[in-house]
């Protein structure tokens, strides 16, 4: 941690030879007085650096910013400080009145020109930091103040008074499920709008059992959040909502336009605000850049790693005298990718390097790994052409265990833990059971069921041990459940791929990281005239990869389709996904009517 | 590359070899006009145009023009996709302009890619279609069946990356034979086809058909045959993830023994070769 030059001011003392709740481990502290209270105000990083001000929310402390703090130190000077009321800041006398949206904008005006009396601040906010920081950056004295605003889990007052009445106005039926949905949301915020009750609450069990709600509800991690001010800051945290909550929905101010450039990053599974709370955002922050991910409401505790990533690109982006780099990604799930690592294996042809350039194109950082050294470094300089920020080729093939864990490190090592990791390299063997020798079909089962296993065996585990989520996707076949005469061994493996997808799903579900097995039918892809065909001569297995080939290609089915659906299996985290008709038809017919597919599996393929 | 000194050339390949220039001028004149704001219609307009003051009056087939991922035939369901809309020109698009005027009876049919201001992807499907045209002409020289030759530069597509999308054309052709046309007083064009050009090439199919070899050159059964001698309008068409480039020229294939002289690019000054000599004196 760099000490700065402004380290030496009066008022401020590195803690750790102090005791008491919220210190925070080499951080420089300071008190700003302003409006009849304290705030307390940590500083860590170099002063010299673009400031990064985290606002934290309810009911929290500034010590919910500890995890993503120590991310952003490095490259920026990063201020945190307890809201009026809430960790070590004083709290108003009296409370009622004493926390409206205009007085904790002086208190932030107070704090920014205390650590940033020149330069204007990135402002980011979770929660009712978010909401109050939507204030600072919508009124006229902040302007010239706020060089960006990173928003999480915390709308504009304003824009949600405005959202309501325009659904209130033209209740159309999903205007009003929206409605509903949101109402349903916000059950907690009529009830801190009791009197007396919540406080009685907080300071009582609620207070007490809250850390363990969060571990077991929300999957905050245990450590040293919350902090033991919990049940005080609680208790007057609920002032945040009586002030101002019932007065700005009723009446929202007319021109609430921010006047920094804004992110917005949505956690899907965020059980209190609504993803459709941010619908037509852009109507008041022009240029909004929107960030998805598939999380619950705490994210500065749960995916540190992603914020901090995030957060230093936009304000990097946006920092003075840098040109505001264009993002190039525009593909569909830009929001959800936009700086992810992916690892696609098989990724020198087919579908593997359809599913890289679908990422690409959304912005991810692509690890391409090909058997094949000139394919994998094709797909990786095509990726940075379409998107991709950075984008790796590697050589490695999957059924080697000892250069599978080598390339496990390497990539741990020098580009970081993957967000997603797509195990699709496989390759092809047609022919009976009994013309398969067990050479043909131990070449099968290392490559198409081993790889696999390498695959998530290795960054699988570190996907759990990071323990902020993640995604595995493996490819498997509409063999899998389509039995076929032709194809023992190939589907085999297959099979056995998609029991192995469903089991991991099951096994990692508690640690956030889904599992998809992708069914694909028949794609044109180059499979074919590399698949393998037993109990013939090689006159007779170049001529049937030929007509395979060229059944493939009069078939058609591109495998962009694919890797569109492997992108959307990964939004949405879906189980098992078949993607060409037949391939969904095969699946409906092995749950409805399996003796059809039995019979099907006696034909003789017209090759 | 290696194609006929201009001395050795026949009057007649000389013909054709001034109106395929003229097409090439004519495209780099329209290329260097459009701007932002200018719609498909516009430049086929502009082609049309400037061909005609420069004594055009019949065609193979009207100019065409395709502005951003129209460029990779992005959707294209129909045939009628493929004549110009009022898409405008924007920033960084990519755009194919194509067309194939008949001149004093020769004909030429050519294909133009460029794109307006940066645009990385274009820039690296057009350097990597020299590979194409090495690879068609060499292997035409070897007197591969087309079919083969068709499969094999789809090969390579998918090495580099690519979607093949001249797979889009009618037949799906890579390329077709062009010949002499008769100049009549009136040029009647049927969907964008001039009637005189539709009338040759069916006479070429018929013709074709009793010997076994087609004008198209096509994935089909119809097209395993040897390279037929005549004058081959060649149009890879490469395209991936929304963006798409080609070049047309013509390939003249002879009944020559010498292989040099079998088969031979028409003229090898035209833009996209200028451009990848540039590029290699530059690298």
């Amino acid at each position: 941690m760099t000490t700065g030059a402004g380290a030496e001011k009066a008022t401020e003392k590195v803690t750790g030879t102090e005791g008491g709740a919220g210190k925070m481990k080499g951080a420089r502290e300071r008190w700003v007085r302003t409006g009849g209270v304290e705030l307390c105000v940590a500083e860590l990083g170099d002063p010299e650096r673009p400031t990064v001000l985290l606002v934290h929310g309810y009911p929290d402390s500034k010590e919910v910013w500890t995890e993503v703090a120590e991310r952003l130190a490095d490259r920026f000077h990063v201020v945190l400080y307890d809201v009026r009321g809430h960790g070590r800041s004083t709290a108003p006398q009296p409370l009622r009145g004493g926390f409206t949206l205009e007085k904790l904008t002086d208190d932030f005006m107070a704090v920014v020109d205390a650590v940033s009396p020149d330069e204007p601040v990135h402002v980011v906010g979770h929660d009712w930091g978010s909401v109050q920081s939507w204030e600072f950056v919508t009124v006229k004295r902040t302007e010239g103040r706020i060089a960006s605003f990173t928003s999480m889990s915390g709308p504009s007052l304003d824009h949600f008074g405005h959202w309501i009445k325009k659904r209130v106005s033209r209740p159309t039926p999903r205007k009003v499920g929206q409605l509903l949905g949101q109402g349903a949301k916000s059950w907690y915020v009529y009830l801190l709008h009791t009197p007396v009750l919540p406080e009685l609450a907080w300071r009582g069990p609620l207070g007490k059992r809250w850390p363990r709600i969060l571990q077991r509800v929300e999957k905050v991690p245990a450590g040293d959040y919350p902090t033991p001010s919990l049940p005080q800051d609680a208790a007057h945290g609920a002032w945040l909502y009586r002030d101002n909550v019932r007065a700005r929905l009723r009446r929202p101010r007319a021109d609430a336009y921010a006047h920094a450039p804004v992110q917005l990053i949505t956690p899907s599974g965020d059980a209190f605000l609504s993803e459709r709370l941010y619908d037509g955002l852009e109507q008041w922050a022009p240029g909004l850049v929107r960030r998805t991910l598939p999380a619950k409401h705490w994210v500065p505790r749960t995916r540190p790693d992603q914020l901090a990533a995030w957060i230093g690109e936009f304000v990097t982006a946006n920092e003075h005298g840098m040109p505001a780099k264009e993002s190039m990604a525009t593909g569909k799930y830009a929001d959800r990718f936009g700086g992810q690592l992916v690892l696609v294996t098989g990724a020198g042809s087919g579908i593997g390097r359809a599913t890289a350039f679908a990422f690409a194109e959304a912005g991810a950082r692509v690890v391409a790994v090909d058997r094949d050294a000139e394919s994998a470094a094709r797909t990786a300089e095509l990726s940075r052409l379409i998107g991709a920020p950075e984008a790796w080729g590697e050589t490695v093939d999957v059924a080697d265990e000892q250069a599978m864990e080598k390339l496990a490190e390497k990539v741990a090592r020098e580009f970081g833990v993957v967000d997603v990791l797509v195990n699709n390299a496989g390759i092809g063997l047609s022919g009976s059971f009994l013309d398969t020798s067990a050479e043909d079909w131990k070449k099968v089962l290392d490559v198409n069921l081993w790889g696999v296993i390498h695959g998530c065996r290795l960054f699988g585990r570190q996907m759990a041990e990071r323990g902020q989520g993640g995604h595995i996707v493996n490819t498997a076949s509409a063999a899998a459940y389509q039995p076929s005469k032709a194809l023992p061994a190939y589907s085999t493996s297959k099979a056995a791929v998609l029991m192995l997808s469903e089991c991991l799903r099951a096994e990692l579900a508690g640690q956030g990281i889904g599992v998809s097995a992708i069914c694909p039918g028949f794609v044109n892809t180059n499979i074919t005239s590399t698949s393998r065909f037993v109990g013939v001569d090689t006159a007779e297995e170049q001529r049937r990869q030929k007509r395979t080939a060229r059944l493939y290609g009069l078939r058609n089915y591109p495998p962009e389709k694919v890797a569109d659906a492997i992108l959307r299996a990964v939004v949405r985290n879906e189980a098992l996904v078949p993607v060409t008709p037949e391939a969904r038809g095969a699946h409906l017919m092995s749950r409805f009517m399996p003796r059809a597919l039995r019979a099907i599996a006696r034909l003789e393929p017209p090759l | 590359m290696t194609s006929a000194v201009a001395g050795e050339l026949s009057a007649e390949l000389r013909g054709f070899r001034e109106v395929q220039s003229l097409a090439y001028e004519c495209a780099e004149a329209v290329a260097a006009q459009l701007k932002p704001g200018v719609t498909e219609r516009e430049a086929a307009r502009m082609q049309r145009e400037w061909l005609r003051e420069r004594g055009v009056r019949d065609w193979f087939h009207l100019p065409f023009a395709w502005f951003g991922d129209r460029t990779a035939f992005a959707g294209f369901r129909v045939p009628l996709q493929f004549f110009p809309t009022r898409r405008e020109l924007e920033p960084g698009m990519p755009f194919i302009l194509d067309m194939a005027p008949v001149h004093k009876g020769f004909t030429a049919d050519i294909g133009y890619s460029g794109c307006l201001g940066l645009n990385p992807v274009h820039d690296k499907l057009l350097a990597d279609l020299e590979a194409h045209r090495e690879l068609i002409l060499r292997e035409v020289r070897e007197r591969r069946p087309l079919r083969e030759i068709y499969e094999d530069v789809d090969r390579l597509m998918v090495r580099q990356g690519y979607a093949n999308r001249h797979r889009a054309y009618p037949f799906g052709v890579i390329a077709h034979k062009v010949g002499r046309v008769k100049e009549r007083r009136l040029s009647p064009h049927l969907f964008g086809f001039g009637t005189q050009s539709l009338k040759g090439l069916a006479s070429d199919a018929i013709h074709g058909h009793r010997d076994g070899w087609s004008p198209l050159w096509s994935p089909y059964k119809f097209s395993d045959h040897p390279p037929q001698k005549g004058l081959w309008a060649v149009e890879p068409h490469l395209g991936f993830r929304g963006t798409g480039a080609k070049f047309e020229e013509i390939l003249v294939v002879t009944d020559s023994k010498d292989p040099e002289q079998s088969a031979f690019w028409l003229d090898d000054d035209l833009p996209h070769v200028r451009r990848w000599a540039e590029e290699r004196a530059a690298a």
